[in-house]
């Protein structure tokens, strides 16, 4: 089981304090050992004696210290925790007072009974085994269109090998059919060659980071609060991170002057800051960026000289009538910036939308307004991984390019994505319904994505009660709601707020028939929880 | 206005490394191709880019897996054998939600203990299947293992030269300082432990600190299969110089000679018991890349950690985490590769015949490659004993290597870049995995169907001959 509890509990973004680099402990419930994050070994420039049992050569105080001091909050404290309890309940049944866990904490709609797009996975089990193809009488077990573009499809495969590695930023075709999508998503022409297809879009965020990164000094804009994979990788690649805040009482919103404000801040401290990180629709707060606002960050990140790296992995996940997603591409192409004026990563991935094929690992990076000498140092460090896993970059073409409307498969693709579209609405709606009725909550909606993050206004007790076992209050909350009810969520520490306020994030993913469970177990749960703590 | 990541603000260990197998030659291939000219890609170890068909078992889970409405039909089991829906049954079984969930980060439970046993059965030790991470190709988990080690500069890695690249370029970005050791090429890419000694003693000379050394048996570029006494060498010397042994064992299906077959690191560190066996870190790589299943477009691969601390490994799940989790079709290849069809179940015959035939028509390309190379005069090349490349020296005269100095090329580069425009035969210079000074090797290879083959080696031969008449004089050839 894994213990890297202290290093989940150190909370390295609840400071609203300008705090830029990610030294800082708090709520730490393991002891001294990791209050430092360097080994005397590696300043000592400690050399191997011969022999060996004292000191062999991988330990944590030899590790990597980048290593040691990144942290991933969403498979955390709390889901350890919960781990441990599902383990608990399949060896010894009844032991808790809940005969199931329901897992809240993370964005793996498939995990909690989803279904994939049929015909989605009709042309992967073709593409993957070709010889399906040969004959009628399998060729029967498909519908026709699934048919005929697993046949487009491998005729773009050299040789029709899906077993070979590609191309590293993919397979051509499959490139030229995501330019196509990306274009009539957004009006304005893609370039294949702009797209590198990766195996989701982590590893996509990885390479920016470590293009851009050259030591501490190099720091990243990133909201806040923010999906952990950028303060993740942030540390693992030596930078610093940034913070900007969103803002709760106007729906999560982005200001400008926010911006501004944290870029003076950083820039007083030293820091060259090189990008600006946007997550939109937003995790794990779901708002979707009006245009203007949208347009207004094109201007910042272009007038101040940062690549913007928009993650749009939620794009097709809006479940508002008034709010609509716009890519950054197109909102800088209608304002007619092009190569010249804005540097610009943007990320889709296969996992969510309403296909959630997590598992795949599908996804890519489209890349503008970067000089040919870093597009080459790109290709570069991509081919040094050979190429993305074919299958996901099938989907990922897929995902961009689904049934049209003439297609046979077009009515039972649209029913079952709307049907999923729609469902993910109404739990949006339910969930945030049920947070706000609670005493002390407040719920923003969720615009688009997956999650709520309801705020909670802890009483003094509780959190002095956090306090004596060491660990944060939102913590302590999110462990007390697992301990009583199998609800596993992810306390707001691991995604950053405002120093002194609680959330957690808890996704809108279980089925829709165990809604009710969730409701009424919270709606327990946080009564009888207040009623122990409440001033 | 200068954009915000130009070259000058790039950091500097991306522009340091290099990655020769997708570089110079690769790019101008690919331009060649467009332009309509025919290419025989040799230059990456990509079995069905060369016509290497899919094994079928394999193919038919994995569709069962992708399409779990085919499982629901009742005529099923006319379409696919019964042993290939039992397969795509219990894989499903094991997952937490199909091909489309995100597994544990670490892999898919299940499969990490069908490699744990597939491990038990190969060396005749238990595995525990907590310490095997699957990953998105070995790749992936190398350069895992090595940000885990690398703190900075001072830190040295071990790597053999010549070595597949991914190792220099992951040190390189990584920031940290390759260690060379040289491998003896008139000794059958022999491992000399005087030599390592020497390098490590180098190294520390320069203030670097060794932390870890790579082995890769079968070897790449060089292929040779070290010998159960060199690996007794290896261990022992990472022992008593407090390295982290690193075992590339990708190529461990690929053997093409009887005298060494292939021995895991990890088996001659039990045989050889007491302290060291429990005290010498080990992480060990495998793939469902190479092998008779060359299933690379799948990004199938795990390491084997043994004697790595527990809080270690915390912290290496920790990083995976980030990632979320290896792709779960990817995992399915490997829990299928260790554990194939047996004795007695339907898909078992078919199996058998095509991995033997691929195999079998392995090792006679490789014989084939290796005799066609010898047979030029300029040219010495030894057995590819194992893996799937050959890496012939080629001796180039004076005057090509001051051509290819006016040209601005390295000679290697310069002489492949020559092959490739006049034959289409794409290699990877010996220059991009590493060579003494003054000795030039290409890599190519065994992998073009074996019907090709001969008049490959034809076409080598002209090119080889004209070049070599167009440069030679009397003053000799480059060193040996």
């Amino acid at each position: 089981m894994r213990r890297f509890v202290a290093h989940n509990a150190r909370n390295l973004i609840t400071r609203r304090r300008n705090n830029l680099t990610t030294c800082v402990l708090q709520h730490c419930t393991f002891p001294l050992r990791f209050l430092t994050t360097t080994s005397p070994g590696y300043l000592s420039g400690h050399v191997a004696s011969a022999g060996s049992a004292s000191a062999p050569p991988i330990t944590l105080d030899t590790i990597n210290p980048k290593v040691l001091k990144c942290e991933y909050a969403v498979l955390g404290e709390t889901f350890i925790l919960a781990q441990r309890l599902q383990q608990e309940l399949k060896e010894n049944p009844g032991s808790h007072p809940f005969d199931e866990l329901l897992y809240c904490n993370i964005g793996n709609p498939h995990s909690l009974g989803q279904q994939p797009i049929t015909f989605f996975r009709e042309v992967l089990a073709l593409c993957d085994h070709p010889a399906l193809l040969d004959r009628a009488e399998t060729r029967g077990y498909f519908s026709a269109d699934a048919v005929k573009r697993a046949f487009q499809i491998l005729d773009q495969f050299p040789g029709r090998a899906t077993g070979a590695y590609s191309h590293t930023q993919g397979i051509k075709g499959l490139r030229d059919t995501i330019a196509s999508g990306i274009e009539a998503r957004d009006g304005y022409p893609a370039d294949p060659n702009d797209i590198f297809l990766t195996d989701g879009a982590s590893p996509a965020v990885h390479i920016i980071m470590q293009l851009l990164i050259r030591s501490e000094k190099d720091g990243i804009l990133c909201p806040i609060p923010q999906y952990p994979l950028y303060s993740g990788s942030i540390t693992l690649h030596g930078g610093s991170l940034v913070p900007y805040y969103l803002d709760e009482d106007t729906g999560w919103g982005l200001e400008i002057s926010e911006l501004k404000n944290q870029l003076e801040i950083a820039k007083s401290k030293g820091i060259t800051v090189r990008a600006l990180v946007v997550i939109n629709p937003g995790n794990p707060t779901g708002q979707v960026l009006a245009e203007s606002n949208q347009q207004e960050i094109v201007e910042f990140c272009k007038n101040e000289g940062l690549v913007l790296l928009a993650d749009e992995v939620y794009q097709e996940n809006v479940y508002v009538p008034d709010k609509q997603f716009h890519s950054f591409k197109k909102v800088s192409q209608s304002m007619e910036y092009g190569e010249e004026d804005i540097s610009l990563v943007s990320l889709q991935s296969v996992s969510k939308g309403y296909y959630g094929e997590c598992g795949k690992r599908g996804g890519y990076m489209e890349v503008t307004g970067f000089s040919p000498e870093i597009r080459e140092q790109i290709y570069k460090v991509a081919s040094m991984d050979t190429c993305s896993n074919i299958s996901g970059q099938i989907l990922a073409s897929l995902v961009m390019n689904p049934p049209k409307v003439d297609d046979e498969s077009y009515e039972s693709y649209s029913a079952e994505k709307d049907a999923i579209l729609s469902s993910l609405a109404r739990r949006a709606r339910m969930l945030e319904d049920v947070f706000n009725s609670l005493e002390g909550v407040t719920c923003n909606r969720a615009e688009g994505a997956m999650y709520l993050f309801p705020r909670i206004e802890l009483p003094k007790k509780a959190t002095e009660a956090a306090k004596a076992v060491n660990t944060a209050p939102d913590a302590f909350y999110a462990r007390c709601l697992l301990n009583a009810t199998g609800i596993v969520v992810v306390p707001g520490c691991g995604f950053g707020q405002v120093p002194g306020q609680w959330h957690f994030r808890c996704t809108i993913l279980p089925q829709e028939d165990k809604i009710p469970t969730i409701v009424s177990r919270l709606t327990e749960f946080h009564k009888a929880f207040m009623d122990e703590f409440r001033d | 206005m200068s954009k915000p990541l130009d070259y000058e603000n790039l950091n500097e260990n991306v522009k340091k490394c290099q990655y020769a197998v997708r570089g110079e030659l690769y790019l101008r291939a690919s331009e060649l191709q467009k332009e309509g000219k025919k290419i025989i890609f040799t230059n990456v170890g990509n079995p069905h880019a060369l016509g290497q068909k899919p094994l079928t078992f394999p193919r038919q889970v994995i569709a069962l897996c992708q399409a779990p409405f085919l499982l629901d039909d009742p005529n099923v089991g006319l379409v696919f054998p019964a042993d290939t829906i039992a397969r795509a049954k219990h894989y499903l079984s094991l997952t937490s939600g199909g091909l489309g969930a995100y597994s544990d980060s670490r892999g898919v439970p299940g499969v990490r203990k069908e490699i744990a046993d597939f491990i038990e059965r190969r060396d005749g030790y238990p595995s525990d299947p907590e310490l095997i991470f699957l990953t998105d190709g070995a790749s992936k988990g190398v350069m895992q293992i090595l940000n885990s080690i690398i703190r900075g500069e001072q830190d040295g890695i071990l790597v053999p030269v010549p070595q597949y690249p991914l190792y220099s370029a992951t040190i390189s970005l990584l920031g940290g300082s390759l260690v060379p050791y040289y491998l003896e090429e008139t000794a059958n890419w022999g491992l000399d432990i005087v030599n390592l000694r020497e390098s490590v003693s180098q190294a520390r000379s320069q203030g670097i600190t060794v932390r870890a050394m790579v082995i890769i048996n079968p070897g790449n570029p060089t292929g040779q299969c070290l010998s159960e006494a060199n690996l007794k060498e290896v261990l022992q010397f990472c022992y008593q110089n407090n390295l982290v042994l690193l075992g590339d064992e990708v190529y461990q299906q690929n053997i093409y000679q009887d005298e060494r077959p292939f021995i895991s690191a990890r088996k001659v560190l039990m045989d050889m018991g007491g302290p060291i066996s429990k005290e010498l870190q080990l992480v060990s790589f495998h793939t469902v890349s190479k092998g008779y299943w060359g299933e690379c477009g799948q990004r199938g691969g795990y390491f084997e950690m043994t004697n790595i601390p527990p809080k270690t490994v915390e912290e290496i799940y920790k990083v995976a985490s980030i990632s979320l989790s290896p792709n779960v079709p990817g995992q399915i290849f490997l829990g299928l590769m260790v554990n194939p069809p047996k004795p007695g179940d339907i898909s078992y015959e078919r199996f058998v015949r095509e991995s033997k035939g691929i195999l079998e028509s392995l090792r006679r390309r490789a014989q084939i490659m290796t005799d066609g190379f010898n047979s030029c005069r300029n040219v010495v090349c030894n057995f590819t004993e194992g893996a799937m490349y050959s890496f012939p020296q080629i001796r180039l005269p004076p005057k090509a290597i001051e051509a290819a100095k006016k040209a601005g090329k390295v000679p290697d580069v310069f002489y492949c870049l020559k092959l490739l425009e006049a034959t289409g035969i794409s290699t990877v210079p010996g220059s991009g995995f590493g060579q003494k000074e003054g000795v030039f090797h290409l890599r190519t290879t065994i992998l073009p169907a074996e019907e090709d083959m001969p008049p490959i080696m034809t076409s080598f031969k002209k090119f080889n001959d004209e070049f070599m008449e167009q440069y030679e004089d009397y003053r000799g050839y480059s060193r040996m």
